[in-house]
C-alpha cells in the first residue's frame, strides 16, 4: 500500500490538473458539471492525499522517493521524481482540504458569474499546480510546477477582464514575481552545476543528502539566497510584497486559496524544503543565508502590519496581514524553527482561508462593498460569518489555548526566543503580536460592531436590527440608501457558503488537539521524531507573557477604535504617521520613481538605438545590397538575357522549319521516302 | 522474241513504279492500297524472274519465296483495309489529304 502510493503519487496533482482540462472545455452553460467536476477532483485529490499521509504516520521520519529518468540528452540523464515525506504529506491534506472548502464556498460566491465555468477550470488548474510543488523531489519538477502556480494566479487575479485595475494587478504579480524567480532559477542552475543533479533525495546521491552538499559546499550560501529570491517573490516578502495586495483585484475565493492559504505559503515551503542549503556550515544554527532570511521575515512582518493599521479595504488589511504571517514563518525558519514555522504555516492555511471567505460572505452580502468605513452592525445580519470570522480573526490575532493560531505563533516566539544571534527578533516579534491583535480589532469593530455609519446608509440602532432579525425569512433587510441610487441589501450567505466557514472554524479549532506543549504530535512528527504527552508543558512563561500582549493588544484596540467613525482615530491623532502607512508606505510610488522610471529610461534607450543606431546599420546594409541589386539586374537584363533571347528565337525557327515538313500528309512522307530510295540507288550505281 | 532477264526487269521496274505513282497521287485510301499491291506484285515478278534466270532454276526457291511474300500482301491487305474502315467511320472522309494528324 505504503509503496503504491508512493509510486503513483503523482495522480494527486493529474487529477485536478485533468479535471480542469475538461472542465475549460465544456460550454459556460454548463455550470453545475463544471462545479460538480471541480469538486470532485478535490474530493479524489484530498481522499488520495489522506491514503498518502497514512504510510508517514506509521513510521517517524518516513521519506520515500520515486525517480525516473524525465529524458537524456548525450550522456547526461535528467531525472525527476516525486517524493512523500511528513512535510508533503500535512501540505497536501491541508491543500486539498482547504482547497475543497473553498471551491464548495465558490458555487455560492461565483454563482453569478457569466465565467462560472472557467473559474472552476482555473481553480482546478491551481490545486494541481501546487500539488505538484508539493510533492516534487526535484528542484526542477518544483520549479516547473512553481511557474505553473504563479500561471493559475496570474489568470485568477485577471479573472474579472473587463476590470482594468484587474489586469494590471495581475501583470504586476506576475511580473513582480518573476523576478523571484530569475533568482530562483539561477539559483537552480547553480546548485546543478555543482551537485549534477537536481533530485532532492536519491539514495545518498540527491543535492540534499551528504555526498551532494559535499560537492555544493562554500557556494551552499549564494545557491541558498539565490533560491530565497524565489520565495521572496512568492510569498510576498519585503521588497517583492507590492503585488499581494493588489492582488486582492480578483475573486476573494482566489484570494483565499491562492494569496492567503497556499499559493504565497509556497515560497516558506520551498525554504523549508531545501534547508539544508540554508543550515549548511551551520554554526550554533546559524548560517549567513539564514540570518538574511531573519531579517528579510522581520522587516516584512513589521511593516505589514503596521500597513495593514491604516487600511480600509476588507481583503487589503487580509492581504497585509497574510504579509506579515508570511514573514514570521521566515523568521522561524531563519531561527531553526522549520518545525514551528511549516505548523503555523498549516494553522494559517486554515483560519486565514476561513478570514477571506469570512470577507467573501461579507463582500457578497453587501453587494460588492468593500470598505469598511461603510459597514458595520453586520453581527445580528449575518451571525455565521461573524461567529466564524471572530474565531478567525481569535487565531489570527494568537489567542491561545482555543486557537491554533496561538499555540503555533507560541511556537515561533520560543523559536526567536533561542536564536544566538539577537534578541531583536524576538522582541520585534512580540511587537507584532500587539499589531496583529490591533489591526484585527480594528477590523472587527469596523465591520461588525459599532452600526452602519456611512452617511450613505441610514444608521440603524441596533434595535432595528433585532426586529429585522424575525424578517430574515425574507432573507435580506433593506439598509437603505438616503440619497439616490441603488438600494442596498445586507444578507447572510446562502448554506453552500456559510457550510465551508463552520468547516474551516472547526478545523482551525480541533487542529488545537496536535499542536500543544503538552502532545506535540504535529512538531514530533514534521522533525520525525515520536510523540511524547506531557500535560505539565501545558502552560509556559512565554504563554503568559504573549496571552498578556494579546489581551493587552485587543484591549487597547476596543478602547480606541470602540467610537470609530468615517475618520479613523489614528489618523485624527497622527495624520502624517496615518497618510504614510495608508499609502502603504509609498513603496509603489517609490518604486515607480526609481525602478520603473530606470527601466523605463532605458527602453527609451534601447528604442532610440533601436531606432537611429541598428535601424541605420540595417539600412546602410539594406541600401548596398539593392546597389548591388541594381547591378546585377543590368547585367541580367543586357548581358545574359540577350544572349539566352537569341538561342530561344533560333531554337524557335529552326523548330517552325522543320515542322513544316511535317504536314501530316502521309503522300509526302511516302513520296519522301521514294525520292530517298532513288537517291540511294543512284549513289549504289555512282559507287559501283 | 526469246523472253530474258532484261525484260523481266523493265516489265518489273514499270509496275513497280506505276504502283508507285498510283500511291503518291491518288488520293483515296484504296487506291493508295492498290498501288501498294502493285510495287508488291513487282518485288514478286523479280523474285521469279531472278529464280527462273538464276544458278539453279530446278529447286523451287524462287515461287516459294513468292507465294510467302503473296500471303504477305494478303494479310497486309486486310489490314490496311480495316484501317481504311477505322478512318472512315472515324473521320468521315477517305481523302488523305484532310487526314493530317501526323502534322508536326
Amino acid at each position: 500500500m505504503s509503496s503504491w502510493i508512493v509510486t503513483n503519487l503523482w495522480l494527486i496533482p493529474a487529477v485536478p490538473l485533468a479535471v480542469s482540462l475538461v472542465v475549460l472545455s465544456l460550454a459556460n452553460p454548463q455550470r453545475s458539471i463544471a462545479a460538480l467536476l471541480a469538486i470532485f477532483s478535490q474530493v479524489v485529490a484530498l481522499i488520495l492525499a489522506i491514503v498518502a499521509f497514512l504510510p508517514t504516520l506509521q513510521t517517524p521520519g518516513f521519506r520515500a522517493v520515486h525517480n525516473f529518468t524525465w529524458f537524456t540528452f548525450g550522456d547526461q540523464a535528467l531525472r525527476i521524481g516525486w517524493m512523500l515525506d511528513p512535510l508533503a504529506a500535512a501540505m497536501m491534506v491541508m491543500i486539498t482540504l482547504v482547497g475543497l472548502c473553498i471551491f464548495v464556498f465558490s458555487v455560492g460566491y461565483m454563482a453569478g458569474d457569466k465565467n462560472f465555468t472557467r473559474f472552476f477550470a482555473y481553480l482546478s488548474f491551481f490545486s494541481g499546480a501546487m500539488l505538484g510543488v508539493v510533492i516534487a523531489n526535484s528542484l526542477l519538477l518544483l520549479f516547473v510546477s512553481w511557474e505553473l502556480v504563479g500561471l493559475a494566479s496570474y489568470l485568477l487575479i485577471g479573472f474579472w477582464i473587463e476590470r482594468p485595475s484587474a489586469a494590471v494587478a495581475a501583470k504586476k504579480a506576475f511580473i513582480t514575481t518573476r523576478i523571484g524567480d530569475l533568482g530562483f532559477f539561477l539559483g537552480m542552475l547553480w546548485l546543478y552545476h555543482n551537485s549534477g543533479t537536481l533530485l532532492f533525495y536519491d539514495q545518498g546521491r540527491g543535492c540534499l543528502e551528504d555526498t551532494g552538499l559535499l560537492a555544493i559546499g562554500a557556494s551552499a550560501t549564494f545557491i541558498a539566497l539565490l533560491i530565497f529570491c524565489g520565495a521572496v517573490g512568492k510569498s510576498g516578502q519585503f521588497p517583492l510584497h507590492v503585488w499581494l495586495p493588489d492582488a486582492m483585484e480578483g475573486p476573494t475565493p482566489v484570494s483565499a486559496l491562492i494569496h492567503a492559504a497556499t499559493m504565497v505559503a509556497a515560497g516558506v515551503f520551498l525554504v523549508a524544503r531545501v534547508y539544508p542549503l540554508f543550515s549548511l556550515g551551520a554554526v550554533n544554527g546559524v548560517t549567513p543565508s539564514l540570518t538574511v532570511v531573519v531579517t528579510v521575515g522581520v522587516v516584512t512582518a513589521l511593516m505589514a502590519s503596521l500597513i495593514a493599521l491604516a487600511q480600509f479595504d476588507i481583503k487589503r488589511i487580509l492581504a497585509y496581514s497574510t504579509v506579515s504571517q508570511l514573514g514570521l514563518m521566515m523568521v522561524s525558519l531563519g531561527v531553526g524553527g522549520v518545525a514551528a514555522g511549516i505548523m503555523h504555516l498549516i494553522a494559517h492555511g486554515f483560519f486565514k482561508a476561513l478570514l477571506f471567505l469570512g470577507a467573501g460572505s461579507v463582500i457578497h452580502g453587501l453587494d460588492h462593498e468593500q470598505d469598511i468605513r461603510k459597514m458595520g452592525g453586520l453581527r445580528w445580519i449575518m451571525p455565521v460569518t461573524f461567529l466564524t470570522y471572530a474565531i478567525g480573526m481569535m487565531n489570527l490575532s494568537g489567542v491561545p489555548f482555543f486557537f491554533s493560531g496561538g499555540w503555533t505563533k507560541e511556537e515561533i516566539l520560543h523559536s526567536t526566543a533561542h536564536w544566538s544571534v539577537s534578541p531583536l527578533p524576538h522582541y520585534l516579534m512580540l511587537a507584532g503580536v500587539v499589531l496583529t491583535a490591533l489591526y484585527m480589532t480594528r477590523q472587527m469593530i469596523y465591520i461588525f460592531f459599532d452600526s452602519a455609519r456611512n452617511t450613505d446608509f441610514q444608521s440603524v440602532r441596533p434595535a432595528e436590527f433585532h426586529s429585522a432579525e424575525g424578517a430574515r425569512t425574507t432573507k435580506d433587510i433593506s439598509v437603505g440608501r438616503t440619497g439616490q441610487g441603488p438600494v442596498f441589501h445586507a444578507h447572510e450567505s446562502p448554506r453552500v457558503m456559510t457550510m465551508p466557514l463552520i468547516v474551516l472554524a472547526l478545523c482551525s479549532i480541533l487542529f488545537v488537539l496536535v499542536l500543544t506543549p503538552a502532545w506535540p504530535w504535529l512538531h514530533a512528527y514534521l522533525n520525525g521524531e515520536p510523540a511524547r504527552a506531557d500535560l505539565s508543558l501545558l502552560i509556559q512563561p512565554i504563554l503568559l507573557l504573549s496571552l498578556a500582549l494579546v489581551a493587552g493588544g485587543i484591549g487597547v484596540g476596543w478602547l480606541i477604535y470602540r467610537n470609530a467613525s468615517e475618520v479613523d482615530p489614528l489618523a485624527r491623532a497622527q495624520p502624517g504617521l496615518f497618510r504614510f502607512l495608508e499609502n502603504k508606505m509609498w513603496f509603489d510610488e517609490i518604486y515607480e520613481q526609481t525602478i520603473i522610471a530606470l527601466s523605463r529610461m532605458l527602453s527609451r534607450l534601447a528604442d532610440w538605438l533601436d531606432r537611429y543606431f541598428w535601424d541605420g546599420l540595417v539600412r546602410l546594409f539594406a541600401g548596398l545590397a539593392q546597389a548591388f541589386g541594381v547591378l546585377s539586374k543590368g547585367f541580367d537584363d543586357h548581358g545574359i538575357n540577350a544572349g539566352v533571347d537569341e538561342t530561344t528565337a533560333g531554337t524557335r525557327g529552326f523548330g517552325r522549319l522543320i515542322a513544316a515538313a511535317h504536314s501530316g500528309q502521309i503522300q509526302a512522307y511516302l513520296g519522301a521516302i521514294a525520292i530517298g530510295m532513288l537517291l540511294l540507288l543512284v549513289l549504289y550505281a555512282w559507287l559501283g | 522474241m526469246t523472253p530474258t532477264l532484261q525484260l523481266f526487269l523493265i516489265i518489273s521496274t514499270a509496275l513497280f513504279s506505276i504502283g508507285l505513282l498510283a500511291a503518291l497521287s491518288r488520293r483515296h485510301a484504296i487506291f493508295i492500297l492498290i498501288g501498294i499491291e502493285l510495287m508488291l506484285a513487282a518485288a514478286n515478278l523479280n523474285f521469279i524472274a531472278f529464280w527462273r534466270f538464276g544458278p539453279q532454276p530446278q529447286s523451287p526457291t524462287g515461287v516459294l519465296v513468292a507465294i510467302f511474300s503473296i500471303a504477305i500482301a494478303a494479310a497486309e491487305a486486310a489490314v490496311g483495309l480495316a484501317l481504311v474502315i477505322a478512318i472512315y467511320r472515324h473521320y468521315r472522309t477517305t481523302n488523305v489529304d484532310q487526314l493530317d494528324q501526323l502534322k508536326g
